[in-house]
């Protein structure tokens, strides 16, 4: 494209670990403040849940209205993403960032539509919780026993210019559901004894404070590359957790991520091509080998790359006529004596 | 539990339910807007019918606080200081104390006001107050080491700790109040201890509950050193992943009998080593490796276990690896043989 280079809009996210934390009412707060500034502010998406004090917030700012989507034989209503690209505030509110679009939306999730408006310079405020974070995936599963379907890469709140924690007590938030501020009595008292149970809480709580503060510190740090770590994928269901695992590990260690798998033929499985693109839409660089000798694949690509450390999966049960010879993470283990090997707990509850 | 720890549980607990509750917002610098999320939060429970009181307000208050303040009713200062016996005399269900961090002249019945908090909370008033991570004495040390000053007046941890709920007021850093990095850091400094008190209380209730978990919320590091371990690069890979992940890394070795003098010497070093790193060094006595250190690891909600790799061809560390069901296993390799 030619024209003048359009300075990227800069990301605010608002971050809490439950609905009825406040986020949305932070968010508008600010909003209000911006507006009462002067600046160009409107509402791209917000999503009122019928709470009269958030709703009340909104009063005076120009919002776009939504854009229906048939699917299904429904009605559905998402964020009108052309409309506010063409209206080109200076800033859009853009509610629910871990949300996923009505399928033939155009994106597929609405933090891509957040990634189009900072592209065309639009700055954004959005909300998420904790629980959407990719890399939390498991842990939040182990924890609540939901596993969160929506869910937003790390990168992409990494790259936020400010991640703002939106904290209330557990106690604070059951007392707002049992008052019926957050959901309909009838759906209160099972979000009560369910997601809503107070070790639930106070644990994603402790995760979002622990995440706001690696964000906080994430833009303090001098870079610091020393660790390459190397995911093997399989194709078994535990690659996701062994990817999300190691891709944390790595961020934190400020390190390289690389993920590799072993094929016997040129052709992949499709699980395994499945575990390849989400790895590559967490930012991880994968490779496809070809081999029969999986071990030996593995630790030349490794010693011939700089990794520092081998990230694994534990073997599955193996076959009766194959238990006395030596698994492929006995065989790694066996053969790399020389590096680093992590093998990673699969998550149970 | 022994039996002490299971009475003096019962005997908290006996105190607290006759003691009001105590809330605390939590803020990383002046400005974040503490006060103002406290009276807004007096003024909804007034609107909800609960007696609420004012026992403190700053002198310089923002004109958002002023406002609020002003619909409230106040129990003014007597001699610069909290008039307890009037605050006993009301006795209302909610009372707002501004500025925690406060010394009181003297001839106060308290040197500071988190004592009058205190003797209000004994009474079985809640108390709903607000204070800064710079005034949180075991936090002044990391704090000078941030900004190049200390805060005269302080609170300890404890009285963090004991409060029914603690809630973090967070903020983008307002630069006109200080230096970005600083500002980033004390912010930083904040959620974390935010973090390790809500980490406790959830110890607490997992414990009273009887819920036994195999997860935890932090990472936890055991670094298990043997003669034959590189003491030094397990030690600083430990240290480094427990300070990035804001965790916790323990050291331990299994004491086995039969040891060779050069071995020993060799694990002598390697435990001096890890107490030059500041290291928490255990002890494990056990007949089984692998069961022994099973276990500690299990009691300790260990998240992330370092091993040396083992140089014999039928190691324990297969049968380690099969029964790690809730953490990772890290393996090193050996140092150069001396």
């Amino acid at each position: 494209m030619n024209g003048p280079e359009v300075k990227k809009g800069q990301l605010k996210i608002y971050l809490g670990y439950a609905a009825g934390v406040g986020k949305t009412y932070r968010m508008l707060e600010e909003a209000q403040a911006l507006r009462a500034q002067g600046i160009d502010i409107v509402i791209g998406y917000f999503e009122p849940h019928g709470r009269q004090e958030t709703i009340a917030k909104t009063a005076g700012l120009e919002t776009i209205p939504r854009r229906q989507v048939a699917y299904g034989g429904a009605q559905f209503e998402e964020m009108d993403l052309e409309a506010v690209l063409w209206r080109k505030p200076a800033v859009a509110l853009v509610d629910e960032f871990a949300h996923s679009n009505i399928p033939g939306s155009g994106h597929e999730k609405r933090w891509q539509d957040v990634q189009t408006l900072l592209e065309a310079g639009i700055n954004v405020l959005t909300t998420m919780n904790v629980q959407h974070l990719e890399s939390l995936n498991d842990q939040v599963w182990q924890v609540t026993g939901v596993r969160v379907r929506e869910t937003v890469p790390d990168w992409v709140v990494d790259e936020a210019d400010e991640v703002v924690l939106v904290d209330l007590t557990p106690r604070a938030l059951r007392n707002r559901i049992e008052r019926g501020v957050v959901y309909a009595s009838e759906k209160a008292k099972r979000a009560l004894d369910n997601f809503f149970a107070e070790a639930n809480l106070t644990a994603l709580r402790e995760l979002a404070m622990r995440h706001t503060a690696h964000e906080v510190e994430e833009k303090l740090l001098e870079p610091h590359k020393e660790e390459r770590i190397l995911i093997c994928l399989t194709g078994r269901p535990s690659s996701a957790n062994l990817i999300r695992r190691g891709k944390r590990v790595a961020d934190y260690l400020q390190g390289d991520c690389l993920a590799v798998h072993v094929s016997a033929g040129p052709v992949c499985d499709e699980s395994v091509q499945r575990h390849m693109s989400f790895a590559r839409n967490l930012r991880i660089q994968t490779h496809i080998l070809e081999g029969d000798d999986v071990p030996s694949a593995i630790t030349v690509f490794a010693r011939s790359h700089g990794v520092t450390q081998i990230f694994m999966g534990r073997s599955g049960a193996r076959p009766w006529w194959k238990r006395f010879g030596e698994t492929v993470v006995q065989q790694i283990v066996r053969m790399a004596r020389d590096m680093q090997i992590t093998i990673v707990a699969e998550r149970r509850r | 539990m022994n039996p002490d720890d299971l009475l003096r549980r019962v005997q908290a607990e006996e105190r607290r339910e006759q003691r009001g509750r105590l809330k605390i917002f939590l803020g990383y610098a002046p400005r974040v807007g503490k006060s103002l999320r406290m009276f807004d939060e007096g003024r909804r429970r007034k609107a909800r019918g609960q007696d609420v009181v004012v026992a403190a307000v700053q002198e310089k208050s923002s004109d958002a606080v002023r406002e609020i303040v002003g619909r409230l009713e106040i129990i003014p200062a007597l001699d610069g200081a909290i008039d307890l016996p009037a605050v006993f005399r009301r006795h209302p269900a909610v009372c707002l104390i501004d500025e925690l961090a406060y010394d009181n002249p003297p001839g106060s019945r308290n040197p500071s006001r988190w004592q009058d908090v205190e003797a209000i909370i004994d009474q079985g008033i809640a108390v709903i107050t607000a204070v800064n991570v710079q005034h949180i004495r075991e936090q002044q040390r990391a704090v000078e080491a941030i900004t190049g000053k200390r805060a005269t007046r302080s609170i300890p941890q404890t009285f963090l700790r004991e409060a029914e709920e603690i809630e973090v007021v967070d903020a983008p850093p307002d630069l006109s109040m200080g230096d970005a990095r600083v500002l980033a850091e004390l912010r930083e400094l904040a959620l974390l201890l935010a973090a390790d008190v809500v980490d406790h209380q959830l110890q607490e209730y997992l414990d009273s509950h009887g819920v036994a978990v195999h997860w935890g919320t932090q990472e936890r590091v055991l670094v298990c050193l043997t003669p034959r371990s590189n003491a030094l690069e397990m030690l600083r890979s430990g240290q480094r992943n427990a300070r990035r992940f804001h965790g916790v890394m323990l050291v331990a070795y299994v004491a086995q009998s039969g040891l060779n003098a050069a071995d020993q010497a060799r694990l002598d070093e390697n435990l001096k080593l890890a107490q030059d790193l500041g290291a928490e060094i255990h002890a494990l006595d056990g007949g089984d490796f692998v069961d022994t250190l099973l276990l500690f690891a299990k009691e300790q909600r260990i998240t992330q276990l370092f091993l040396g790799h083992s140089q014999r061809e039928r190691s324990p560390i297969e049968r380690l690896i099969d029964a790690a069901e809730d953490f990772d296993v890290r393996l090193f390799p050996h140092g150069e043989a001396k």
